[in-house]
């Protein structure tokens, strides 16, 4: 029930950021979006990955996307979020990778395991970040270092020196 | 009873809107939030396979952890360039953005 509650929350809510007119609104219905995944994540029992989405999602990227369209806006607000001419054919790619994928999904004989997950996700989940994934859990840190420092240079804007 | 093959085909779902958003809209930033519904989609299904296949390992875990750190590092660079482009032509639709043509 709950499923099917979220599932109708995040597929709205995506085609609502698809559809509408004003980037705002889209903005704003890509955090309910988020919302609804963090609570697919709660009942898939991962509690850890809920709270990653909802601080990261919801309180970083969403923010950083309505700061981008504040500093680009221009023309009218309400038409600011049009298609391209691509609208159709994107339309026709999008349903053939559905329509594929779901065959595929649906013609597989999945074998689930029966196992209880540990009710307390974040032991196991630092246990392996630190042991087996290590190297790409200090190549993550560099590369959030590098876009931070890369994000600051592009936004202030590169000025030459000759002059 | 809410299975493995439901969580799928609801990545899926997200995953083809999210293509779609990201493949017909004019506005840059609204190819980003295009992208970010992309990543959450594969997301969904690395913890679903996680939960329903491997339990008591967290592989997936690590995995949707990782994505969402790429994520926002790519979408702080991506605004970034976006607004120095913006800077430049005063314009975010992605069809002016042409330098690579001749």
């Amino acid at each position: 029930m709950i499923f099917w509650l979220l599932t109708a929350l995040i597929i709205g809510s995506a085609l609502a950021v698809v559809l509408l007119k004003n980037i705002v609104h889209s903005a704003l219905y890509l955090m309910v979006t988020f919302v609804g995944v963090a609570g697919i994540y709660i009942l898939l029992e991962a509690d850890f990955l809920a709270a990653v989405q909802i601080l990261v999602y919801v309180g970083a990227v969403s923010i950083l996307l309505v700061f981008g369209v504040m500093l680009t806006r221009r023309g009218d607000i309400r038409e600011s979020n049009p298609f391209n001419r691509y609208k159709g054919i994107a339309a026709l790619v999008a349903l053939v990778l559905f329509l594929l994928v779901e065959r595929f999904i649906l013609g597989t004989s999945w074998t689930l395991s029966n196992a209880v997950p540990p009710a307390d996700t974040v032991g196991p989940i630092a246990e392996a970040m630190l042991s087996d994934f290590v190297v790409p859990f200090e190549a993550a840190a560099i590369l959030l270092l590098v876009a931070m420092v890369g994000a600051i240079i592009l936004a202030r804007g590169v000025t030459s020196r000759h002059d | 009873m809410i299975n493995l093959p439901h969580f799928l085909i609801l990545g899926t779902l997200l995953f083809c809107i999210g293509l779609y958003g990201a493949l017909a809209k004019r506005n840059a930033v609204a190819v980003l939030m295009g992208i970010e519904l992309m990543l959450n989609a594969v997301n969904i299904n690395l913890v679903a396979f996680s939960r329903y296949l491997k339990p008591t390992e967290f592989v997936g875990h690590v995995f949707a952890i990782f994505v969402i750190v790429v994520a926002a590092a790519e979408v702080a660079v991506a605004l970034a360039i976006i607004i120095n482009i913006y800077r430049d032509r005063l314009s975010t639709n992605i069809e002016d953005f042409d330098w690579l043509k001749w």
